[in-house]
């Protein structure tokens, strides 16, 4: 038996208030005032789908530092930073995954999300290998269209495998025909998108049921029998309809948190399938389908060993973390559709050696610095020689690695500064000790004037460095963010 | 135990461009204006210098790189020149260099000339430093009112003292500078300074305003070094020598070992009680007429008050508000404006400290001249608090 052994998500902080682009907006498109009910999830400016990725398989691994027991990563996404370069291969640095980790990535429709969960299974199932599927979009639409206020950023993950399965899988169905609804041409930004109803009438109504049954019919399930329907659309009441369609209960239908996240894209059922699992009861029948270039839909059977697993923070925690972002501004230059004057500092050249990237990778994308044997220090970056105490011999090469990113640590000095460019200012940044020893003077993230004193305790996030507009190239590195509790949707994003 | 450095070495002569937004001069322009002051001053030709160290920090911004920017400047008369570099505390590892060739007996009339151009940059602010291929890839993008700033943070909360009263103390540091540098024809910044128009002034970096920040300037500065006996011998009577010189470069303790809390300089420290060792001074508060520091931001002098020993931990606060430091003060700082107001072309300006220091032990400081100086100080911070090379320099009357 294989099916899902742990889950998890992320969702952005930040949770672009609709009313407020309705109203930007009101003057070229007041078509907009229909859809001007609550929030989309909105990727800061260093967000992209594979931070978000990482921050999803984090929230479903944990924090062990062992992570051996992930055989292969398969990340889908229609949003990945690189065409070419294995974007779950950063993944994997960033996870600290062995190198004999398998990586691949699922794309071209928002379906892949489910098509990797399949052949993550049936990957399970051949080998008996865990399978860490990732689904992740950071979503680009044409200001002032539609899809702007109906798209979401975020991510689900699930590991697959044979060991304490919590859902076991049953089956799954699969349409395969050249249904285009939007395309997106390679080198485009945003989609092109037919007609609502000739989607809905002769696409979405039509197909996702033919996957749907095919998945019900694999896994001896009846329509009737299911107790959570994960059908991710932004059209009204796609999901209920669709539900109908196959038979299945109307109570089954899961909330697809379209008012509060928007649509997510790829990785969107995963991120339902991941929500439905914290509170799902052992026995119970999920089904999720996913709509692109035909269908895709599978089933899952709860299991008694539900009870065992949490997420390190988990869906419900991501949901509750938001803050309302009003400023329509700053979200179309965080999505690279607004050219905002960036003075002399903007001009700063930030090419990256792949040579020296590539030497340090463990010590950037992972994290990880070096403890030394003799004294227990640890340095950041790693170095040959260590500190000693200040007497004797060089303490030489006595630094093994030292694994930083699962720690939280604490604000020892900090400034929010107005001068060098930087894509959400203040640019604020400072030391930070390491529980259990280490220091880096690092950027704070998702912070607002206050977050931020001497004492704040941190956490680590996986995010974008630096973007080099020239050549194309994204740099990641990891950032402190406030540990912060569970809070409401009251805040307003104060920068 | 070396034998140090004491009154090994005098000053022949020095001279300093006007700083500033210089948009008539080039940098060349700058360093002939500095060079032909100390020439006259030493009264000698230039056929007598022996080598000569130039310092600049910026490569890219009209002085370029290497020892022909100023060889060539200056017309020097086919004698080696070695450019030194070590950010902030540039000029004053070109002295440091002068004077250790001069009391070696390598040379007997040494040169030491920094310069810098920033209005050239077309920043309001110091450029954008190039660090390697591997430090950006990791760390901050961060500019130095922010690093000098987190000073501020970690001091408040060494020290437990209010983020208001800290506020109001760095107002008071910048205040009395603008106030000295008003008194200085040489200086960029002439104007006084109200302690509310520092408090409201725009942030650049918290808890830092604008007035928090030291200019960003136009200059030269040089000086020319021998053997007292030379000094003598060539019609100089007064002669201000080198107690000590000392240098400090962090070997990253700081930022890794967990253990520096943020709130004082580690290398300022270790340099000052190393420069009072050389030079024998016992109680720095008493022995010392004068300092020039390096207050690239006000939270930075006040910081290095302690660090230098002047202030006790925590007492900063209090002795800068209690006017300690003030022109009329018991240990005057930045009489001629220091960084903030006579301004900062980083690799000059450890020799500009030195002019100012020369200037007043030898009773020429016109109309900022202190009663009867026999000691000063400088002090420099090259990099930020965290990672940097500090120097610390003690010169005097011979023989005091």
């Amino acid at each position: 038996m294989v099916g899902i052994v742990e889950y998890g998500g992320y969702i952005p902080r930040l949770r672009l208030d609709r009313r407020a682009v309705a109203e930007a907006n009101a003057w070229y498109a007041p078509n907009l005032s229909g859809k001007a009910r609550g929030s989309r999830a909105m990727a800061n400016w260093d967000e992209d789908s594979l931070t978000m990725a990482v921050a999803a398989a984090r929230d479903c691994l944990g924090t062990a530092e062992d992570r051996g027991h992930v055989a292969a990563v398969f990340l889908a996404s229609c949003t990945l930073p690189f065409t070419e370069r294995l974007n779950a291969g950063v993944l994997c640095e960033a996870l600290t995954l062995a190198p004999a980790t398998d990586a691949l990535e699922f794309g071209g429709s928002q379906r892949a999300g489910l098509s990797a969960l399949i052949q993550g299974l049936v990957r399970a199932r051949a080998d008996g290998g865990k399978v860490l599927v990732i689904g992740a979009d950071n979503r680009k639409a044409q200001a002032a269209s539609g899809q702007e206020l109906d798209y979401g950023d975020g991510a689900g993950a699930l590991l697959v495998g044979g060991d304490k399965v919590l859902a076991s899988f049953l089956g799954a169905g699969t349409v395969t025909v050249d249904f285009v609804d939007h395309f997106r041409q390679a080198g485009r930004e945003t989609d092109y998108a037919w007609e609502e109803r000739w989607i809905r009438d002769e696409g979405i109504s039509k197909l996702v049921p033919q996957a749907v049954a095919a998945a019900l019919a694999q896994a001896g399930v009846a329509a009737g029998d299911v107790d959570h329907f994960i059908f991710p659309s932004s059209f009204k009441k796609m999901d209920e309809q669709v539900a109908n369609r196959c038979g299945i209960p109307t109570e089954a239908v899961v909330d697809a948190l379209l008012d509060r996240i928007g649509d997510t894209g790829t990785g969107h059922a995963l991120l339902l399938l991941a929500h439905v699992l914290e509170s799902a009861k052992p026995g119970q029948v999920i089904v999720a389908a996913q709509f692109g270039s035909g269908a895709q839909a599978v089933v899952f059977r709860v299991t008694e060993e539900i009870a065992s697993f949490r997420p390190a923070k988990g869906v419900s925690a991501w949901l509750a973390r938001g803050v309302a972002e009003r400023n329509y501004t700053k979200f179309l230059s965080f999505k690279g559709q607004l050219a905002l004057e960036r003075g002399m500092r903007g001009e700063q050249d930030r090419k990256t050696a792949l040579t020296t990237a590539y030497r340090h990778r463990a010590a950037i994308l992972g994290l990880v610095g070096g403890r030394c044997q003799e004294t227990g220090r640890v340095h950041f970056p790693p170095s040959r020689f260590a500190h000693g105490q200040g007497q004797g011999q060089p303490l030489q090469d006595t630094q093994v690695p030292y694994k930083m990113a699962e720690r939280q640590g604490t604000v020892l000095s900090w400034s929010a500064e107005y001068l060098s460019f930087h894509r959400a200012p203040p640019h604020t940044y400072g030391q930070v000790d390491f529980d259990g020893g280490g220091r880096i003077l690092m950027e704070f993230t998702d912070v607002a004037k206050g977050d931020i004193e001497a004492g704040t305790k941190v956490e680590m996030v996986f995010r974008i460095k630096d973007i080099d507009d020239l050549r194309g190239y994204t740099r990641y590195f990891w950032k402190a963010v406030p540990v912060r509790p569970g809070q409401a949707l009251e805040q307003q994003a104060a920068e | 135990m070396a034998k140090g450095i004491k009154d090994r070495v005098a000053i022949l002569g020095m001279g300093c461009s006007k700083f500033g937004e210089r948009w008539d001069a080039s940098p060349e322009d700058l360093m002939v204006e500095a060079y032909v002051e100390a020439l006259a001053d030493a009264g000698i030709a230039a056929e007598q210098i022996d080598a000569a160290w130039f310092s600049t920090h910026m490569d890219d911004v009209g002085t370029g790189r290497g020892g022909t920017p100023l060889s060539i400047a200056l017309r020097l008369p086919d004698i080696g020149v070695t450019r030194v570099e070590n950010f902030c505390a540039g000029g004053s590892e070109a002295i440091r260099a002068a004077v250790y060739a001069v009391a070696a007996g390598a040379c007997d009339i040494a040169l030491a000339v920094g310069v810098e151009k920033l209005k050239d940059t077309g920043y309001g602010g110091l450029p954008v430093a190039t660090v390697g291929t591997y430090i950006p890839q990791w760390y901050p993008n961060a500019v130095a009112p922010a690093n000098f700033a987190q000073l501020a943070s970690a001091y408040r909360t060494r020290h437990g003292v209010d983020a208001a009263l800290l506020k109001r103390a760095i107002a008071h540091v910048s205040v009395k500078s603008h106030a000295n540098g008003a008194r200085n024809p040489k200086a960029h910044l002439r104007n006084t300074i109200t302690e509310d128009q520092v408090l409201k002034a725009p942030i650049v970096a918290e808890p830092l305003g604008l007035f928090d920040c030291c200019g960003v300037s136009d200059g030269a500065a040089a000086v020319i070094v021998t053997r007292p006996d030379l000094a003598r011998a060539l019609g100089k009577s007064d002669l201000v020598t080198f107690k000590a010189l000392q240098v400090v470069a962090s070997n990253g303790w700081e930022m890794q070992a967990n253990e520096w809390d943020g709130s004082y300089v580690h290398t300022a420290r270790v340099a000052a009680r190393r420069a009072y060792a050389e030079a024998g001074i016992a109680n720095p508060r008493k022995d010392i007429s004068m300092t020039e520091v390096h207050d690239c931001f006000s939270i930075t002098e006040l910081v290095t008050m302690e660090d230098l020993g002047l202030s006790e931990p925590g007492q900063a606060v209090r002795d800068v508000l209690d006017g300690v430091f003030d022109a009329d003060g018991a240990v005057p700082c930045q009489i001629d404006g220091g960084l903030k107001c006579f301004g900062h072309p980083i690799g000059a300006s450890g020799i500009r400290m030195l002019y100012e220091m020369y200037l007043q032990l030898l009773g020429r400081a016109g109309t900022r001249q202190l009663v009867d100086p026999r000691i000063g100080l400088t002090h420099n911070l090259g990099g930020q608090p965290s990672q940097n090379i500090c120097s610390v320099s003690i010169v005097g009357l011979e023989g005091v």
